[in-house]
Order: structure tokens, then C-alpha cells, then sequence
């Protein structure tokens, strides 16, 4: 079975707090490189901060796009897609395309640019 | 408004009037072009700032002393973009210097110098990159206007802060936001696709409208910061027009604005708000006026019009109207309904219902203006529109009860005076 483990946190302007940095960075490394040797990473990335979302939702057959991240508390997580695109404008034309609808509602794709992190080595 | 970067710095003692008049000139005229090819060959909005504000100060520096040349906008040009290879310089020994020890810190990605040196100093479509970045569907409505001002208009910071009534901070993080999203989210600096051209044309126009009617509102604050938002707002417009020719609605939206400029002067009187119909005509701008009415004339003739042009096309048959007996309201209540068609909203409806009033007569309208209530029960016009119609049928105390409501609603000053001499004019009745 795959699973998929989001990570929740609460955003700060700049990041975390310096003195906590370290300590973070490490446990990740701990967590990567040893799901890694044991086969069982299959992928993990951070991601840019919600200032940097954009959100494309479907109204009556028109995508509309704004500014900011997915906030309908009614509507839940559901999948992913992740691509390497050569801009924003490549992104929202897939996100246009991928299905958001469920039991007759319409839902919505949030977009976010995945901070380029460094690896264990 | 002073725009120019000069205004920045202390005078300069004994400096040449003319030089700094002709840098004024050129800052108004080509800021927005010089920008746009400036972050086309850099990729960075901070870095053309810089370097254009470096290049205006050479200017105030070195023309004094050598004589104003005569192509001074592109000795500008050629100095910021002297400028712009020095930081990529600059930038590249420290990025050397740094490599071995970068990590984690997101880089942004600089042109090496040969590249930036090699490309063509200017591409026609420069403003129109710019103008589409900046209204990008995936900035707030808010970052897209300060933007627009900023870098396509020239104007400051503080100067558009003043004009929107907001805080100079507020809109100097507003900016720093926008600009670090176009880098990070890496918002592209093109011209979009004709396939998606339309989609993203109408934030353009949004944006250049919402400029034009901030200045054209009767708010409080500066008239003459007021004035040139409009003027800002009509030159973008004429910019959007000269490089999409061929989109009627760009024509559309130039013509609408020209048309309601025209009425500027008339329509306030001592600080009071002077209604259409009592405005007094002859002050009417006739050289915007015959524009306005070119244009939306070119703009009808390419097919189907879109709700700038139908607008357009109603504040057209305004401007006709010697008196305003002489309204053609029976066309306006047409052009209404198919702009209801396109934007169904209970404005455009209650417009709509006010043109069917004064056509076919006032209790008609008030029958289709009083099936909006329960959409429109919050909205200042729609009480103060029922009012109207209440009394020019002569029926005082309930045209009074509905003021009073547009009244409690009413947000800006000069509305509320507005709506309190009607008031006083009910009660003497």
C-alpha cells in the first residue's frame, strides 16, 4: 500500500525561528535517509509558502484563477498531481484539465511551487 | 503629481531648469517603455527599478554639464542598461564566491552578462509583457493595480498610496509581495497565446477601469492625485489600443473612459455631486467627447460588442443629448438589456430598470426596480434610484423614506451630502 503524508504546519514570515532550524533540518534528514534505505521513500518535497498559491477553480465551465491558496473548508484533499512545468502559465493550463468535480460539486486545484531543499547525502 | 525620479532627491542648487524639465518629460513619456525592456533583458523587477532610477540621476548629473542629447530616452535606456550588466557582474563574482557554501537559500536566476548584453535593446510587445505580468490572474486585484501604477505608470510608492487612501507601508509590502510571486511562482513575462489571450485581457481591462473609476469617484481625498489616476488610466487604455489593435473591446473600454471623462468638470459643482441630468452640458469636454464617440464607433463596427463597447455605447447616446429631454432612453434601455444578457448582474438590472423608467414611464420602471430589493436591499444606489423615481412622481414622503435608507448605506461623503439635500428638498415639499 502507498501512502501519502502531508505535512501541516503553521506558516511564519521568514520561516521557522533560527534557533529551530537546524534541529528540523536534521530530523528530516534522519526520516529521508533512513525511509530511503529501507526502500520505502518514494518522494518528498517541500513546498513554497501560500502567498505563492494559485488556485484555479471551475465556475460553470470557465476556470477561474486567483491569488492565494484553496480555503473551502467543505471540500477535502483528494490527490495530487506533480509536474515540472516551464512556467506558472503550464501549470494553470493542466490544472484547467485535471477533474475536480465529486458527487456534483465543484472543487478546486491549488497550485504551489515546490521549494528546491537540500537532500541528504 | 510629481512623478519624476528627481523629486526624489534634494535639488540639485542652480540646476537647469530645462534639463530638469527634460528629464521630467522623458520620465513621463518612456518610464513604462525603458521598464518593460529593462526587466525583459534582466528577468528582475528590482534590478530594472534600480537601474532606471541610476540611469534618471546620471541624467539630472551629467546633462547639465554636456547638453540634453537628443535621443534622451535612449541615452537612458543605454545607461540602465549599462547598469544592469554592471550587477550582473556584480552578482555573478559574489554567486562565485558563494557557491561552495550556498545551500537551502532559494537562488533566483541571474543572466550571465554576455546574454543580457547580447539581447535587442527593444521588442515592441515590451509594455504588453509587462502589463499582462502585472495583471496576472494569480495576483490579488490590489498587487495588480499598484504594479500597473508603478511600473507601467511611474508613479511612486507614495503616490499611489495616497491616491487609494492606504497606508505607504502597506502598499510598499503589497509590491515587494507581488514582485517576490511573479520570481518565486516564476509568473511568466509574455504575451499570452491567442488561445488564452482573451481570459487574460480582461484583468487588463479590469485593472485600467479600476484605476480610471478611483479617480473618477467623488471620494474624498487629493483632486488633483485624482485627476491623474484618470488621465494614468486613459493613457493605459490608449496604450492597450496601440498594441492590440485589432480587440474591440480594448476600444471599448478607451471609449467608455473618454466619454465619462468628459463630464469631469460638470459633474461637480462647489464640491457638490451635480447628477447627469442637471449637469450643465456646455462644460462637457467636446474633444474627448468626439474621440470617445470615434472610437466606440470603430469599435461597434467588429462584430458583436462585449460590455465595455455597450457601455460605451450608452454614455455615447448621453453625450448626444443636447438636454436631457433629449435622451435617447429608448435605445439606452436596449443596450441595458443586452448588457444584462452578457452580465446578469442586479446592478446592470437596476440600471436597466432605471432606462425603462424614464422610457416608458415611472411606474413601469418602479415595478421592475422594486422586483431587485431583495438582491439590492444593501446597496446604497438601489434605494437611492427608488427614491428618485418616487419623486419625480411627485409622491414626497416615501421618495424621503427611501433617501433616508440610500442615506444610512452611503459610504462616501459626498454621496451622503448628495443625499442629504434631497432630502431637505422632500421635507420642504
Amino acid at each position: 500500500m502507498r501512502y501519502l503524508l502531508m505535512i501541516y504546519s503553521q506558516e511564519r514570515a521568514g520561516g521557522p525561528p533560527p534557533e529551530d532550524i537546524d534541529g528540523i533540518k536534521s530530523a528530516h534528514c534522519a526520516v529521508m535517509t533512513e525511509a530511503s534505505q529501507k526502500g520505502v521513500l518514494l518522494g518528498v518535497e517541500g513546498l513554497k509558502p501560500t502567498s505563492m498559491a494559485t488556485s484555479v477553480r471551475m465556475k460553470n465551465g470557465t476556470p477561474i484563477i486567483t491569488d492565494g491558496p484553496f480555503a473551502e473548508t467543505k471540500e477535502q484533499l483528494a490527490g495530487f498531481y506533480m509536474m515540472e512545468c516551464k512556467d506558472l502559465d503550464e501549470a494553470i493550463e493542466w490544472a484547467k484539465r485535471i477533474p475536480t468535480a465529486c458527487k456534483g460539486a465543484d472543487g478546486c486545484i491549488e497550485i504551489r511551487p515546490i521549494a528546491d531543499l537540500p537532500r541528504p547525502v | 503629481m510629481h512623478r519624476d525620479p528627481a523629486h526624489r532627491r534634494p535639488a540639485t542648487p542652480g540646476l537647469n531648469v530645462s534639463v530638469r524639465e527634460a528629464v521630467e518629460s522623458v520620465f513621463r513619456a518612456e518610464s513604462g517603455r525603458i521598464f518593460a525592456a529593462l526587466i525583459r533583458i534582466s528577468g528582475s523587477f528590482d534590478w530594472s527599478e534600480e537601474a532606471m532610477q541610476e540611469a534618471f540621476a546620471a541624467a539630472l548629473a551629467s546633462w547639465p554639464e554636456h547638453g540634453i542629447p537628443q535621443n534622451a530616452g535612449a541615452w537612458i535606456t543605454t545607461t540602465a542598461h549599462r547598469k544592469l550588466i554592471d550587477y550582473s557582474r556584480r552578482q555573478r563574482t559574489q554567486k562565485e564566491k558563494e557557491d561552495a557554501l550556498r545551500h537551502e537559500r532559494d537562488v533566483v536566476s541571474v543572466p550571465d552578462d554576455s546574454a543580457i548584453e547580447e539581447i535587442p535593446m527593444y521588442l515592441p510587445d515590451d509594455r504588453l509583457r509587462l502589463i499582462f505580468t502585472c495583471c496576472h490572474p494569480s495576483l490579488s486585484r490590489e498587487a495588480q493595480v499598484a504594479l500597473t501604477l508603478r511600473t507601467l505608470g511611474g508613479l511612486t510608492t507614495a503616490e499611489i498610496a495616497k491616491a487609494f487612501l492606504a497606508p505607504e507601508a502597506t502598499l510598499a509590502q503589497r509590491l515587494v509581495r507581488a514582485k517576490r510571486k511573479i520570481q518565486e511562482a516564476r509568473i511568466p513575462y509574455e504575451v499570452p497565446p491567442a488561445n488564452r489571450l482573451r481570459e487574460r485581457l480582461q484583468p487588463v481591462q479590469a485593472v485600467i477601469y479600476l484605476i480610471f473609476n478611483e479617480g473618477y469617484t467623488a471620494a474624498s481625498g487629493n483632486q488633483l492625485v485624482r485627476r491623474d489616476l484618470c488621465a494614468e488610466a486613459i493613457r493605459l487604455g490608449r496604450v492597450l489600443c496601440e498594441l492590440l489593435p485589432g480587440e474591440a473591446e480594448n476600444l471599448g473600454l478607451l471609449a467608455l473612459m473618454l466619454l465619462h471623462d468628459s463630464r469631469r468638470d460638470a459633474r461637480m459643482r462647489e464640491g457638490r455631486l451635480v447628477t447627469l441630468e442637471e449637469q450643465d452640458r456646455s462644460t462637457w469636454d467636446q474633444g474627448e467627447i468626439a474621440e470617445g464617440l470615434t472610437v466606440v464607433e470603430s469599435a461597434l463596427h467588429r462584430g458583436p460588442p462585449g460590455p465595455y463597447q455597450l457601455q460605451a455605447a450608452i454614455a455615447a447616446l448621453h453625450a448626444q443629448a443636447p438636454t436631457p429631454e433629449e435622451t435617447d432612453w429608448g435605445q439606452i434601455a436596449a443596450l441595458y438589456e443586452r448588457l444584462l444578457a452578457s452580465d446578469p448582474s442586479p446592478i446592470v438590472a437596476l440600471n436597466h430598470a432605471v432606462s425603462i423608467a424614464m422610457n416608458e414611464g415611472f411606474e413601469t420602471g418602479l415595478e421592475r426596480i422594486e422586483k431587485l430589493e431583495a438582491e439590492l436591499a444593501q446597496y446604497y444606489l438601489y434605494h437611492a434610484a427608488r427614491a428618485d423615481l418616487l419623486r419625480r412622481m411627485n409622491r414626497w414622503s416615501e421618495a424621503e423614506v427611501a433617501y433616508r435608507r440610500a442615506l444610512g448605506l452611503a459610504t462616501n461623503r459626498i454621496e451622503q451630502e448628495f443625499l442629504q439635500r434631497r432630502i431637505q428638498e422632500m421635507e420642504i415639499r
